[in-house]
């Protein structure tokens, strides 16, 4: 039962990458071919961009997230698993790198400079889920031996299902995208970006839908176990409700109804998800299985502990960013910024002028004499202590002398 | 390859340390006096930071990837003891990527203090994160906190494996401490260009003022944090602490020797300074200092690499607490900045010195442990993949890089010649 909890943490923390991380792949598919709209190539771009900056890298940390609870809970699976599969992950790698670049410079120039730094970001976006997807085709159908780099350097990912599995996510990163574009245009009453990525999520959703359909044909014929797995039992009800969610997702977005439509788009991938597990269960990797991989207790328990106190903060935090992005707080402002926070300073400015009259210099000089007795104290107590709790206090009290003298010397003295 | 993984991203590190809070200092002196400058410095640099940022996640995601892709049998064996530092960080990056979003885009948005508010999760979250990685290098270094069998890591105490290891707080200090020096010396280093080159308005003055002040407090108390974090080498890891001396023979009142080059039995062309050595690793100009021969030949690290490094990073160090010194001194007693042309050359110099010494430190400690990943329970060799396209994406990896740096070369470029906006009117920024 411990064993499998990390194993739900993973879980979740796929879905989650697919699903938000996914769309800011698909929004940089979009940037690719941004045509073919009313709205110009240029403002597609723009629109994309702003759409995903505030939230991409927040969303891309799940990944990291997934990568370090699998190699401290299940670390012989996960040395297995990138050692045999250690070309794709290196090809996602590289486009993870070039895309945040690419985005970096990006979002912090202004539009329309750097045609080709646009390119690269497009091409990434597309090549690093197609390579993450095939590891998971890999995996799942049990071409990754238990052991350093024992499985086939190329056949493990590059077989029908990984490749299928590839050209899925790439597609279902696109639907996803539009989806999100189109209701986060509507949000900025953009009405022709509106039109064109609700018609761009219906084309792209009708195209993930086949080529799912494709893939269980693929997998009915090139991975017999894990179609079995899909077919019965658990399984077969999570494919069922992934089915129906996504259907109806396409339904959503034909009404314009975007806000529903990214909710049953998410649960259509975590339906994916778990059925992917459901049809694996109790195996994570050949003759391996979860239970069997889970390291020691105390890591379990520590781990366990870990993330829910790191839940803690993560929730509110994620709450947070996601209401600000969805209700606007986060776009690009139109019109110059609000009196209300030139009042706001002023009065600040001036509360901060009444509390400067009570002596500065009094108090500086006290400051001075404060930064002087913690150097003394923190230099004797590091160079001459000698149990941890006093090394400790010498360390604060360096730290407190280093903070009192930058607040003393860091602002300039203005010129009369 | 982690090699140049890691050297890419920690100077990016030192920026995610140290950055949130100049940042909100700029911030903090807009809210109490109003003043638009500073809100203007604050948003200039919070989109610098934004930009940093960004690759600092996406070279630390390689780094999580070639912690699996290079290192496997390490991950496999022991990655139920270390891998809990890693998932809190995990959890660090995410406040701090979170909160980033919203400050950077929220300037005209969230009211000022709010904005302010949204701002102190990355700076917290900075702290943690490096912290949390420095316990799991800190553990390597000097393991603990589980029991070996069959070659295995077992009944693992993860809490007490990385937050309860004596030699974790010395290092962490001085890495933090580092991330100030390096973050305001770089920074400094770009607004001392401007000074040199003319450009000394308002708000080239501010800027150098809150950067250099940043690093010029940290880099002389960094002697003082160097000095035990060196202390607890002599104690945790004898064999390093002789590699970065040259010092082949325990040796009672053991002498220091500056520059020279270590032969394989003692330290030649030197500038041998009697005792020096026994005096800085123990306090005492008496005590035995161990050798390099304690160990077979073997299990010794490369002497002169780890040497070189020590050294490089020591003397670099001592000019830049000269240098914060020279800076404070005149600050303090002239209030005002340094008019000395030569003065801002130094600067100049000192932002990229400041970087060698860095990778310099992370050498000496990370070379010193050679041949072990795991300190005295796992060899490097043993930790390796099997996998044989490593020497392909070497290289593919090199040219990611270069081409990498070559992108944050041009933007902070970019950066510098965007037009100051006219004061009291921030919408350029």
């Amino acid at each position: 039962m411990l064993a499998d909890v990390p194993m739900v943490f993973i879980l979740i923390g796929i879905t989650a990458y697919t699903v938000l991380s996914g769309a800011d792949f698909g929004a940089g598919l979009w940037t690719l071919i941004p045509f073919g709209g009313r709205a110009g190539a240029a403002a597609t771009r723009d629109h994309t961009r702003h759409s995903i900056g505030p939230v991409w890298e927040a969303n891309h940390v799940w990944l990291i997230f997934v990568l370090t609870v699998a190699w401290t809970c299940y670390p012989v699976a996960f040395g297995s698993i990138v050692s045999t599969l250690a070309v794709p992950l290196l090809i996602a790698a590289i486009g993870i790198i070039f895309r945040g670049t690419a985005y970096a410079l990006r979002g912090v120039l202004d539009a329309g400079s750097g045609r080709g730094v646009s390119q690269v970001f497009a091409l990434s976006s597309v090549l690093t889920p197609f390579a993450l997807a095939t590891v998971v085709g890999a995996i799942a159908t049990g071409r990754v031996p238990v052991g350093n780099a024992r499985g086939n350097v190329l056949t493990s990912w590059l077989n029908p299902v990984s490749v299928m599995a590839g050209v899925l996510a790439v597609a279902f990163s696109g639907y996803l995208a539009a989806v999100y574009l189109a209701a986060d245009a509507r949000r900025l009453s953009e009405r022709a970006l509106v039109r064109d990525f609700r018609l761009r999520a219906l084309l792209a959703g009708a195209v993930a839908g086949a080529l799912a359909l494709v893939g269980l044909v693929v997998v009915r014929f090139s991975a017999a176990a894990l179609w079995h797995g899909l077919t019965s039992g658990a399984g077969l009800a999570l494919v069922v409700i992934s089915g129906v969610a996504g259907s109806g997702t396409l339904v959503l977005v034909f009404w314009s109804r975007f806000e529903l439509a990214r909710v049953s788009a998410a649960l259509a991938v975590a339906a994916v998800v778990a059925g992917w597990a459901a049809a694996q269960e109790p195996y994570l990797l050949p003759g391996l299985t979860v239970r069997a991989a889970a390291a020691g207790r105390a890591t379990l328990i520590a781990t366990i502990i870990g993330v829910a106190v790191g839940a803690a903060v993560l929730v509110p935090s994620l709450a947070l960013l996601y209401t600000l992005v969805l209700r606007g707080r986060l776009d690009p402002v139109v019109t110059a910024a609000p009196s209300v926070a030139a009042g706001a300073a002023a009065s600040v400015a001036a509360g901060a002028a009444a509390a400067g009259g009570r002596g500065p210099a009094a108090r500086e000089r006290a400051a001075w004499a404060g930064a002087a007795v913690s150097l003394v104290g923190g230099v004797g107590l590091l160079i001459f202590a000698g149990p941890a709790w006093a090394l400790g206090i010498g360390a604060l009290l360096l730290v407190a002398c280093a903070v009192t003298v930058f607040a003393l010397t860091a602002v300039p003295e203005e010129e009369p | 390859m982690q090699a140049l993984s890691l050297a890419v991203h920690i100077p990016l590190v030192c920026f995610g340390i140290a950055f949130p809070a100049l940042v909100l200092f700029a911030e903090w002196r807009y809210l109490r006096t109003g003043d638009p400058l500073y809100r203007t410095l604050a948003r200039r640099w919070s989109k610098i930071m934004l930009a940093l940022f960004a690759v600092g996640v996406v070279t630390g995601t390689i780094l999580s990837f070639e912690l699996g892709l290079l290192w496997p049998v390490w991950m496999q064996d022991f990655g139920n003891v270390f891998g809990l530092g890693f998932t809190l960080e995990g959890f660090s990056f995410f406040v701090e990527a979170i909160f980033i979003g919203i400050y950077v885009y929220g300037w005209d948005r969230l009211r000022p203090r709010l904005h302010f508010l949204s701002g102190l999760p990355i700076a917290l979250a900075g702290i943690t994160g490096s912290f949390f990685v420095i316990s799991v290098n800190a553990w390597m270094n000097h393991p603990g906190g589980f029991a070996l069998r069959g070659g295995r890591a077992v009944d693992a105490h993860p809490w007490s494996a990385l937050f309860g290891n004596s030699f974790f707080w010395a290092e962490y200090v001085h890495m933090y401490f580092a991330g100030y020096i390096v973050c305001g010396f770089v920074m400094a280093g770009a607004y001392a260009w401007a000074f040199l080159r003319g450009r000394r308005g308002r708000y080239e003055r501010t800027a150098l003022g809150i950067s250099l002040s940043a690093a010029a407090v940290a880099s002389p108390l960094q002697v003082v944090v160097g000095d035990w974090a060196a202390r607890d080498v002599a104690v945790d890891q004898p064999v390093k602490l002789a590699a970065m001396e040259g010092l082949a023979q325990t040796t009672r009142g053991a002498a220091e020797h500056l520059l020279g080059w270590y032969n394989g039995h003692a330290v030649v062309w030197g500038i041998e300074i009697p005792r020096l050595l026994a005096l800085l690793a123990f306090h005492n100009p008496n005590a035995t200092v161990k050798g390099l021969s304690i160990v077979p030949l073997a299990d010794q690290p490369p002497v002169n690499v780890v040497r070189f490094a020590f050294q490089a990073m020591v003397g670099i160090g001592t000019l830049l607490a000269l240098l914060g010194l020279v800076f404070l001194y005149v600050r303090v007693r002239r209030r005002a900045l340094p008019s000395l042309r030569l003065f801002y050359w130094a600067v100049l110099a000192a932002g990229p010195l400041s970087v060698v010494a860095l990778i310099a430190g992370w050498i000496t400690t990370e070379v010193g442990r050679q041949p072990w990943i795991v300190y005295d329970v796992m060899r490097v060799d043993a930790a390796v993949t099997g996998a044989h396209v490593i020497p392909v994406s070497y290289g593919a990896l090199w040219l990611v890089y270069l081409l990498l740096a070559g992108a944050v070369v041009w933007l902070l470029r970019r950066f510098s010649r965007v037009p100051l906006p006219v004061s009291g009117d921030d919408h350029a920024g």
